[in-house]
């Protein structure tokens, strides 16, 4: 037990729960906001500026307001054990809200990763929580090494489990004893797609596509295209060739200044090129601007479409001629659909009629990343507090 | 053995000259990179997917290179498998893939006669007593060859009256080392080892036993990783006083080459210059775009050789980095290029919700 690293917090923790929303922590999250868009430091950071936006006033408040249109009355769960995925810098403080805001105190697990991020973040909270008593009590952060035993140790007291990260470490946490009450909330590996319309990319003008590049960039290169909700799969509707170059080359010339391409990635995605032409047979014509944006045109789609996996930079495209060809090929894997020229609630209907097992999220090109309190098809404050009915 | 091999074998290994060397590769890295894609379907179906153009007789520059890691992956032959006569498989650290490397009888062949002819170069042709830094251990498992265990068999054929330094429990035989020392007085000895283990086990086992061995006329020639010997910050020279010290008066060269490309090695000269041979050759690539860099510009090793026939290892891009020092002008002599390595390129560090992601 000497391993824990308390980033914030100690020992002990508080396990009452507090109504969902509660007004203490609606505030805190917006002097948190605050707090970090003043800090010059955090404002080097995107990512921690898109959560200190994501947690201010305005978009909390409401939050609020929609989910006191609800006709039953919650509390939260108690207390939650959150493990945040270790190669993400800042899901750790949208995890730590989402306890909060749905009435729980939380121990949350940081990546163990020096992220110049976790610091910053967890320097504001710490000066915050002097003056939020109630939070200060359901607030605790630790940091420490694979180890079964402490997150066992961590999970006997908890109440609900969330549990973020690849399927062998959502699989190894769920092997570690919990009270019998205790329920997981888990966030697995899932595969996301882009719907594109190539007549509504030839008809963008030069603003317009740069802006989509720049919000396709923000979708997949700023997290190495290896979140979840990275798009791998680009599916054209209606697009010529030339069409699909001019997107291409748009992404890479938007690309081009912004992302630090490491050598070792250059070398990865050759050899993964090499594979994949060895593997599929037939590859024709790969797309390659620089190693920077590689992109393999496919003639068919294969039977599990998450086989279709790059990072960095490596896209595989195909024509659609119709979103019947989506029935087969989305399983329960599949998480998000981004996209750009389609009617996205005509594509959801399509679908819940089609009953697919997977897809959670239809949401254009540039918002694949935005995380929010409904995931992966949960309204996690919901999952994390309870009701009380009264008949 | 190829024409061109022919050819090459009645000249002095590092005679070639800058235009003399671009266009003989020009040919006859054309030839190989169409024997391939003839022979090879995985190769073809690589050429086909970036859309090379077979047909074209290109510098060598401009040819595919295929990643080393895909010798891991795949058996890549060009040879029918009935023809193949070892399997050299690659030193690789536990729990990791292994290259496996097909050779038929001519490459068989053509390895062992290229590497005479470089090494004959520096140590002329006689057969010198052969003192091996290492274990008899690393020969056995002779169904699949690894390339330690082959680095040794390539090298015995340069010796006589062969010992081995280290017994099957890697400790020096210090006696043995001595008889063999005291037998070959006023010869010219010839040593082979592994960088490292060297290091470790001779080095390091004769600074602690407090030893020393008296070799009056010595040459060692020591292949293999320096990322241990970085990490405990000894560089060339310090590497090249301790043997000195512990050992006497040898000639070190370090060289280079992967299980990849057997046979056509680069050996560092005296002025610690690595050097292609006339049977091979390196280009330094940029890894934003694989464009070739300059001179004295740091980037991705690619190495050409003229040997593999019976697998597609013509053109490699391994993951290391490199210069170019310079071409034709090193001090001692020798023609074409020569270059210093800087170790293995750091594995990609990505971002990414699923923590279990691991580079290879």
């Amino acid at each position: 037990m000497n391993d824990i690293e308390y980033l914030v917090g100690s020992g002990t923790i508080s396990v009452q729960p507090l109504e969902p929303y509660s007004e203490e922590v609606c505030a805190f999250a917006a002097a948190l906001s605050d707090a970090l868009l003043r800090d010059s430091e955090a404002r080097r950071y995107p990512d921690v500026m898109t959560f200190a936006f994501w947690c201010r006033k305005g978009n909390i408040a409401a939050k609020k307001a929609k989910w006191e249109k609800k006709k039953e009355k919650r509390l939260g769960r108690g207390l939650a054990f959150q493990i945040a995925p270790s190669n993400v810098p800042v899901s750790f403080a949208f995890t730590y809200m989402f306890a909060l805001l749905s009435g729980n105190a939380t121990i949350v697990r940081a990546p163990s990763k020096e992220y110049p991020q976790i610091a910053i973040i967890c320097g504001e909270v710490n000066k915050l929580l002097e003056h939020y008593p109630e939070i200060k009590k359901r607030t605790m952060f630790v940091k420490y090494p694979a180890n079964n035993e402490i997150t066992e140790k961590f999970s006997m007291n908890a109440d609900v489990r969330v549990i973020w990260g690849g399927d062998d470490t959502v699989t190894n946490i769920r092997r570690c004893a919990s009270r019998p009450k205790c329920f997981d909330l888990v966030f697995a590996d899932r595969y996301s797609i882009c719907i594109l319309d190539g007549r509504a990319v030839e008809q963008a003008d030069e603003d317009k596509l740069k802006k989509l590049a720049e919000n396709f960039y923000n979708d997949t290169y700023l997290m190495d295209q290896n979140a979840c909700s990275s798009p791998q799969l680009i599916l054209w509707k209606n697009a010529s060739e030339e069409v699909k170059i001019r997107f291409w080359k748009a992404v890479f010339d938007f690309a081009k200044p912004k992302y630090y391409l490491q050598a070792a990635s250059c070398v990865d995605k050759y050899t993964k090129l090499c594979q994949d032409a060895v593997d599929m047979r037939g590859l024709k014509n790969v797309v390659r601007f620089e190693n920077l944006v590689y992109v393999l045109t496919l003639d068919r789609l294969p039977q599990d479409i998450t086989s279709l996996r790059g990072d960095c930079g490596y896209f595989y495209e195909y024509d659609l001629n119709g979103y019947e060809e989506l029935i087969n090929v989305i399983t329960e894997k599949v998480q998000t659909i981004t996209y750009f020229g389609i009617h996205p609630e005509k594509l959801r209907d399509f679908l819940i009629q089609s009953h697919v097992r997977g897809i959670d999220r239809i949401v254009p090109v540039g918002k694949a990343l935005d995380m929010d309190v409904i995931w992966d098809g949960y309204d996690i404050v919901e999952m994390m507090s309870r009701i009380i009915e009264v008949k | 053995m190829s024409e061109i091999l022919e050819r090459l074998c009645k000249i002095s290994p590092y005679e070639l000259n800058k235009a003399e060397k671009e266009k003989i590769y020009k040919e006859a890295s054309s030839d190989l990179t169409r024997h391939h894609y003839q022979s090879c379907p995985e190769y073809r179906e690589i050429l086909d997917a970036i859309g090379y153009d077979i047909n074209a007789y290109q510098e060598v520059e401009k040819q595919p290179m295929i990643p080393v890691r895909l010798f891991k992956e795949y058996d890549l032959l060009s040879v029918p498998r009935d023809n193949i006569v070892k399997i050299m498989t690659s030193s690789g650290t536990s729990g990791q893939k292994v290259s496996k490397i097909f050779l038929d009888k001519e490459n068989t062949k053509n390895q062992t006669r290229i590497l005479a002819e470089i090494l004959s170069s520096y140590i002329g042709k006689q057969r010198l007593p052969l003192l091996i830094l290492d274990t008899k251990l690393a020969l056995q498992d002779r169904s699949m060859f690894s390339a330690r265990g082959a680095g040794i068999v390539g090298f015995s054929t340069f010796g006589r009256d062969i010992v081995y330094a280290l017994d099957e429990n890697m400790n020096i035989d210090i006696p043995s080392v001595q008889a063999f020392v005291g037998k070959h007085q006023k010869e010219r000895v010839l040593m082979f080892g592994y960088t490292y283990m060297i290091w470790q086990y001779v080095v390091g086992a004769l600074r602690k036993a407090g030893e020393q061995i008296h070799i009056e006329n010595g040459v060692l020639f020591h292949i293999g990783g320096w990322k241990k010997l970085k990490e405990q910050a000894v560089d060339t020279i310090s590497y090249n006083k301790a043997i000195q010290e512990v050992l006497g008066n040898i000639k070190v060269h370090n060289y280079y080459g992967m299980a990849e490309q057997l046979g056509s090695v680069f050996v560092e000269c005296e002025y610690g210059h690595m050097h292609c041979s006339n049977f091979s050759d390196i280009m330094i690539r940029r890894p934003e775009d694989f464009s070739v860099a300059e001179m004295r510009e740091r980037g991705l090793i690619e190495l050409v050789s003229l040997l593999p026939t019976s697998y597609p290892g013509h053109i490699l891009l391994t993951e290391d980095e490199g210069e170019i020092l310079g071409q034709d002008d090193c001090p001692c002599g020798r023609k074409g290029k020569y270059f210093k390595i800087h170790g293995r390129i750091k594995g990609a560090e990505i971002r990414g919700c699923s923590d279990t992601y691991e580079r290879h």
